[in-house]
């Protein structure tokens, strides 16, 4: 039983448009069985935080093509991606780099 | 190899994830933060590095600004347009030897009015920019897009380019004026560029603190006529393809105009990498195959005494975006008309969507340099510079209007037009001869069919326009300027002796 974590979350180029427009926010992951990954956190970005058009922000289980995703100042790519075990107090970011955002 | 029942799935499934523990490609020492191509990571000191390192190569290679040139940088608030600002701030402010050496001046286009912004939205960003502006302390324009209707129709006329200056004259140029900052700053020295002397430190900086805004009054109290005229153009206009097309056309003449009358002579634009790939694709699907070289090359010489270059044509998104993130670059996200739309929206976003998933699906397995989005990048230098087989005028102005001459020969590093392929409607001297769809009438001047008068794809978006009249009088005025000589020429052509032929004639006899 994983304790429930502390996220920092962060929106940019244009992605915060889907959260009402807020860029930071500060969240908290309750307790589940297994510790969070990235693939669940995204499946609770669906659920809990996405106000209109999730197809606009995930796509498949993944995060859009030409959104980036930085964990804790680093791309993700280095970290495991989706894989990536989120720690209390992660900083996550997500940047769009597409057109328009 | 050839098996039918062969398996692929595996290779292609299989892909190197690299490790959390990875060091930079570059130092071997610290820790990896980003990966920019497949196998390349890189630390937050070595991406530094290696990202203003080719701002100034990209400059450096191309030899396209001169020292002292006034250069416009055309801000538009979003990430590449400010990591441009920034590297121009950075490379300005150096003392190394590669310093740049021109005078930059910023550039903003304010389209609230076109993507349905309020007054206070567009204030608010606007005010945002101008402090990002100012901190620069280069002086800046802040124009609106709703000026389109005040431009003069000489926009469209592509003035004489400045003549060309031979290969070696660069270098000479900046020996010349390294000499001259040198002579000046003789008193003080260590200081080079224009920046040395005094007089010239204190005319920039009250230059800076001047604020120069086009409109006098601001968008906010901008005349409510030219928003409505905004907002009827962009109505007029049926799709959002056409409806984008339209904005660049416009937001390229506001900047050759603003140059033009402040006298800058380049204009930088922040297109990167990924922005061209898709602009590749885009225009060609939209039938601008013609002016490929010219809207995605490196320098755009279309307009002739205003030349548009694009020197983050190298970096990608991805890298802009982090480089802004790392290090705090400031960028304002206005939205425009494609923000929140669905990729299958408008032709340039299903383009974006198809190349951006083809980046992340097929990154480059081994290939150090590739990747879809670099090889379509790539493939715009490959692009040569228009032939003369459209004797149409476009709004984008690649044709050389009001002369009924050739069209825009590049003046500046590229092919010289060639080939037979405009061969029966451009003579050999260059004159007009054929043209297509011009109406006889001699009666009263019937309104000018625009349609006839453009190239094929300004001639689809004009297509999509339920009124042509909502066009700024500017582009209106020009085409009946156009029609009239079109149909003066026609009236007088059985008296013009046939070029062409006495062209080969002349030949015959040799």
């Amino acid at each position: 039983m994983a304790a429930p974590i502390t996220l920092h979350l962060e929106f940019g180029g244009g992605a915060e448009l889907l959260f009402e427009g807020v860029k930071d926010h500060q969240v908290t992951l309750p307790s589940q069985s297994q510790p969070w990954d990235m693939k669940q956190l995204l499946v609770w970005i669906r659920a809990n935080m996405l106000k209109e058009r999730p197809e606009l922000f995930v796509q498949g289980d993944t995060v859009r093509p030409g959104i980036l995703v930085l964990i804790n100042d680093a791309d993700w790519e280095l970290m495991g991606e989706l894989t990536y075990e989120l720690q209390d107090r992660d900083t996550v970011v997500f940047i769009s780099t597409l057109h328009g955002g | 190899m050839c098996q039918v029942d062969e398996e692929y799935s595996e290779q292609l499934e299989k892909r190197t994830v690299p490790s959390v523990s990875q060091n930079c490609v570059k130092c071997k020492d610290g820790s990896a933060v980003l990966i920019i191509r497949a196998g390349d990571a890189f630390c937050r000191c070595c991406f530094k590095e290696y990202f203003v390192h080719k701002f100034r190569a990209m400059l450096g290679k191309n030899r396209v600004i001169f020292p002292g040139e006034k250069v416009l940088l055309a801000v538009s608030g979003g990430p590449a347009s400010s990591a441009m600002l920034s590297q121009v701030q950075e490379g300005l402010s150096r003392d190394a030897p590669k310093k740049l050496r021109f005078i930059p001046g910023i550039l903003h286009i304010d389209e609230g009015g076109a993507c349905g912004q309020s007054l206070e939205e567009r204030e608010r960003s606007t005010a945002q920019l101008e402090a990002i502006f100012r901190a620069t302390g280069y002086p800046f324009h802040t124009v609106p897009l709703e000026q389109v209707f005040e431009l003069p129709s000489s926009v469209l006329e592509a003035a004489a380019s400045a003549p060309q200056r031979p290969d070696g004259s660069y270098k000479a140029a900046v020996d010349q004026f390294l000499q001259s900052a040198k002579a000046r700053g003789s008193s003080s020295p260590g200081e080079g560029g224009p920046d040395g002397d005094p007089a010239v430190r204190e005319a920039q900086v009250r230059l800076s603190r001047l604020e120069t805004r086009d409109a006098p009054n601001g968008p906010a109290r901008l005349g409510l006529g030219r928003s409505e005229d905004l907002g009827r153009l962009l109505s007029s206009v049926r799709t959002l393809t056409a409806k984008e097309d339209m904005l660049q056309t416009l937001r390229h003449h506001l900047m050759v105009h603003t140059a033009r009358t402040h006298g800058y002579s380049k204009v930088m634009m922040g297109d990167s990498c990924s922005r061209l790939a898709v602009k590749l694709l885009s225009n060609i699907a939209q039938g601008r195959g013609a002016t490929l070289a010219t809207d995605t090359g490196f320098s755009d010489p279309r307009y002739g005494d205003v030349v548009i270059i694009r020197p983050m044509r190298d970096y990608s998104s991805k890298e802009i975006a982090f480089y802004n993130k790392m290090f705090g670059v400031p960028s304002v996200f206005v939205p425009g008309l494609d923000t929140k739309a669905s990729d299958k929206a408008s032709i340039p976003l299903l383009t974006e969507s198809f190349v951006t998933k083809l980046q992340t699906d097929f990154p480059p397995p081994s290939a150090p340099s590739t990747g879809p989005v670099r090889s379509y990048a790539r493939s715009t230098l490959k692009q040569k510079k228009p032939l003369p087989s459209t004797p149409r005028w476009c709004l984008r102005g690649c044709l050389r209007s009001g002369s009924l001459g050739r069209p825009g020969r590049p003046s500046a590093g590229g092919a010289a037009p060639r080939g037979p392929a405009g061969r029966g409607l451009w003579s050999r001297r260059g004159h007009l001869l054929l043209l297509p769809h011009v109406s006889l009438g001699c009666g009263a001047p019937a309104p000018p069919d625009l349609r006839s008068l453009l190239c094929y794809s300004c001639r689809l978006t004009v297509k999509d326009m339920s009124a042509v009249d909502t066009l700024p009088p500017y582009i209106v005025s020009e085409a009946e300027h156009r029609s009239h000589r079109l149909r003066m020429k026609q009236e007088i052509s059985e008296f013009l002796l046939d070029e062409e032929e006495e062209d080969d004639d002349d030949e015959e006899a040799a």
